[in-house]
């Protein structure tokens, strides 16, 4: 009897325990629900659905046949103007009516995020967005960049009356695709945005609205882009990068003449994003002795330029850092923590209201840190490489004995065709003779410059 | 220098050449072998958390649309149809009419009808809702937190880069699957067309 009792009373108490229990658990209602004497039916909340995933495939579809086509086109027919219009028909599809979201450039960071985010699973076709037009650069070249991307396509509309840029400042623009690049993958593998996206100056274009400073940004850029070809393509296209380094051991890359080059020089201007190599006797090392010294002078400063830029880039942990949204907010409480701001922010008074332990935030914050810290170790190492390697290349010159295209930077848009006296015989326009006419003309030219 | 000696004559820079296309090409395998394993087959889409939103309007303007994808939404299973709304009504108005100057909304997108004494139904009219969340603030405050933000579907572009989550001072947005892509209050029924 008495362990009956004694089993009852610890029931009760236990029950006293629940009771306050119970009700944290059931959502706080202020107002109690109406309990309606008409027949009144409660409306459903509509919940539209995203575009749904098979247009998604629809956009592989898309890119596939594009692919394909720039590639026949440029390879095969050698068209410029079917590959002008594969551009507009581009511009349309992935820039206007698909707002220019998910493209290959943007994927660079999804794909960056997905291998240092467990928990973010990236979608299917994004995989397939950012790998094709690689694995087709490594096969026929940036045939991508000649019909397909809508960044380019809207800025090679645009080319009206394209200059040269000189080759100094050519080179050292050129640095600037690897920094962003190698920003890009740093911000997108901790977290802290997708900066390409966020600094796209195009996509306003296609969305019809964006930041005034966005609009200013692309606007710029189309007005430059009336003289100086594609800048943005050329000089920050992080995904270019890629490209170019894929382009260069391309099986098959695209050249100015079907047949063989005769150094006419007919086509010596026909490039407005200077992709064309010029044949360059002088550029034969004359003394081999002398080039091999700055070769190995050059290897032997590499390992202290790319620590030295490591170094660089680590002390940029700090402000590269503050770009976090989690740092950031770490500051900010420990500014008010510490008294040294008395009015919160909207930031600030979220974390507040969330009841987060401040201790918490400030080791996310600190762990954040670190990571810029490595990140920035590896990304200024990378950039010291990437000058070493501009340095070899400008240094070592190559023995070039005719025109052809750098495959690089060639994005096979096809504007050189036309300018080769072959391919005009290609095309039926002019006969052989007449070519060979054209040749020994401009040969003869030369001649007498020379 | 054992390229001399083999019977085919390979050019040096032709083998480096050919192994480099074979490192890039494995590479690009490799890289999209590894994405396809942590891949899934559906999108994610952007979408705010109501339990964090602190409704500071910024949704209202941030948004790439010139105008924004958030709207506010009526969770009516936890709406208390109050007379005195404090989601709908300016707060201090002496009279609970419709009249504009007695709306808390700025853009009179929430429609007040009479249900049967003494009960109100609030709808919102997403073509004048401009997603600033001032409604939200007010049911938060003396209500049930019925009313509240979400990115809707039919108009947001998904971008790549969402502009409003990256100025969200609460952190409140995030990415979640499409095929439940909202996070909703309350016991919804919930239809999707």
């Amino acid at each position: 009897m008495r362990y009956k009792a004694r089993q009852s009373i610890l029931f009760i108490v236990a029950l006293l325990f629940l009771f306050p229990l119970l009700s944290l658990c059931q959502v706080p209602q202020r107002v109690p629900k109406p309990d309606f004497q008409t027949d009144y039916i409660q409306p459903d909340l509509l919940t539209p659905t995203p575009r749904a995933t098979a247009f998604e495939y629809m956009d592989i579809v898309v890119l596939v046949v594009a692919l394909f086509l720039a590639t026949y086109f440029a390879h095969k027919q050698r068209s410029r103007r079917n590959i002008f219009l594969l551009m507009v028909f581009s511009l349309a599809y992935f820039g206007f009516y698909r707002n220019g979201c998910v493209c290959p450039i943007g994927a660079i960071q999804n794909v960056t995020y997905a291998l240092f985010n467990p928990a973010y699973a990236i979608p299917v076709f994004v995989v397939i967005f950012f790998v094709l037009p690689l694995v087709l650069a490594l096969f026929y070249g940036r045939t991508f960049c000649a019909a397909v991307c809508p960044l380019g396509m809207i800025q090679d509309a645009v080319v009206l009356k394209p200059t040269k840029v000189p080759g100094w400042l050519a080179n050292v623009l050129s640095v600037l695709p690897y920094i962003y690049l190698g920003l890009a993958v740093l911000f997108a593998a901790t977290g802290a945005g997708f900066i390409i996206c966020q600094y796209d100056p195009f996509i306003g274009f296609f969305r019809f609205g964006a930041d005034f400073n966005m609009v200013i940004f692309g606007m710029s850029m189309l007005l430059l882009g009336t003289v100086v070809a594609r800048p943005y393509c050329r000089f920050l296209c992080p995904y270019g990068v890629l490209l170019n380094w894929m382009s260069r051991l391309s099986k098959r890359h695209v050249g100015i003449t079907p047949d063989e080059c005769n150094n006419c020089r007919l086509c010596e201007e026909s490039c407005p994003f200077g992709a064309i190599k010029k044949p360059d006797e002088a550029a034969l090392p004359a003394n081999r002795e002398a080039e091999v010294k700055k070769l190995a002078f050059i290897l032997v400063l590499l390992p202290i330029v790319v620590f030295g830029s490591g170094w660089v880039g680590s002390r940029l942990e700090i402000p590269l850092s503050r770009l976090h949204a989690t740092v950031s907010l770490a500051e900010e409480i420990l500014l008010e923590n510490s008294g040294q701001r008395t009015e919160l922010t909207d930031k600030t008074k979220a974390f507040r209201a969330s009841g987060k332990p401040t201790e918490e935030l400030y080791a996310e914050a600190s762990a954040i840190q670190h990571e810029f810290k490595v990140g920035g170790w590896i990304l200024g190492g990378f950039i010291g490489l990437i000058l070493c390697l501009k340095l070899i290349n400008l240094f070592m010159r190559r023995r070039q004995l005719e025109y052809d295209v750098d495959k690089g930077t060639c994005l096979s848009c096809g504007r050189c065709f036309a300018y080769c006296p072959y391919e005009q015989v290609r095309l039926g326009i002019i006969t052989p003779k007449e070519a060979e006419e054209m040749v020994s003309k401009e040969v003869r030219i030369k001649q007498f410059r020379a | 220098m054992a390229d001399k000696t083999s019977k085919k004559p390979l050019d040096r820079r032709d083998f480096i050449r050919k192994s480099l296309h074979a490192v890039a090409g494995l590479t690009a395998g490799g890289l999209a072998g590894i994405l396809f394993s942590k891949s899934s087959s559906e999108e994610m889409v952007w979408q705010l958390d109501p339990n964090i939103c602190i409704q500071c309007e910024k949704c209202s303007v941030n948004c790439v649309l010139p105008q924004s994808a958030v709207k506010c939404v009526h969770s009516y299973s936890m709406c208390g149809y109050c007379d005195l709304c404090s989601g709908y009504l300016q707060p201090g108005t002496k009279v609970r009419d419709t009249g504009a100057e007695s709306q808390l909304c700025p853009s009179g997108a929430i429609k007040r009808t009479f249900v049967e004494d003494p009960y109100f139904e609030y709808t919102i009219d997403e073509k004048l809702c401009v997603g600033c969340g001032k409604c939200v603030k007010g049911c938060n405050s003396f209500g049930n937190g019925s009313l509240y933000l979400q990115a809707r579907h039919d108009r947001c572009l998904n971008c790549n880069q969402c502009s409003i989550a990256r100025r969200c001072p609460s952190q409140a947005w995030k990415r979640v699957p499409a095929s439940r892509p909202y996070i909703l209050k309350g016991d919804e029924k919930k239809r999707i067309f």
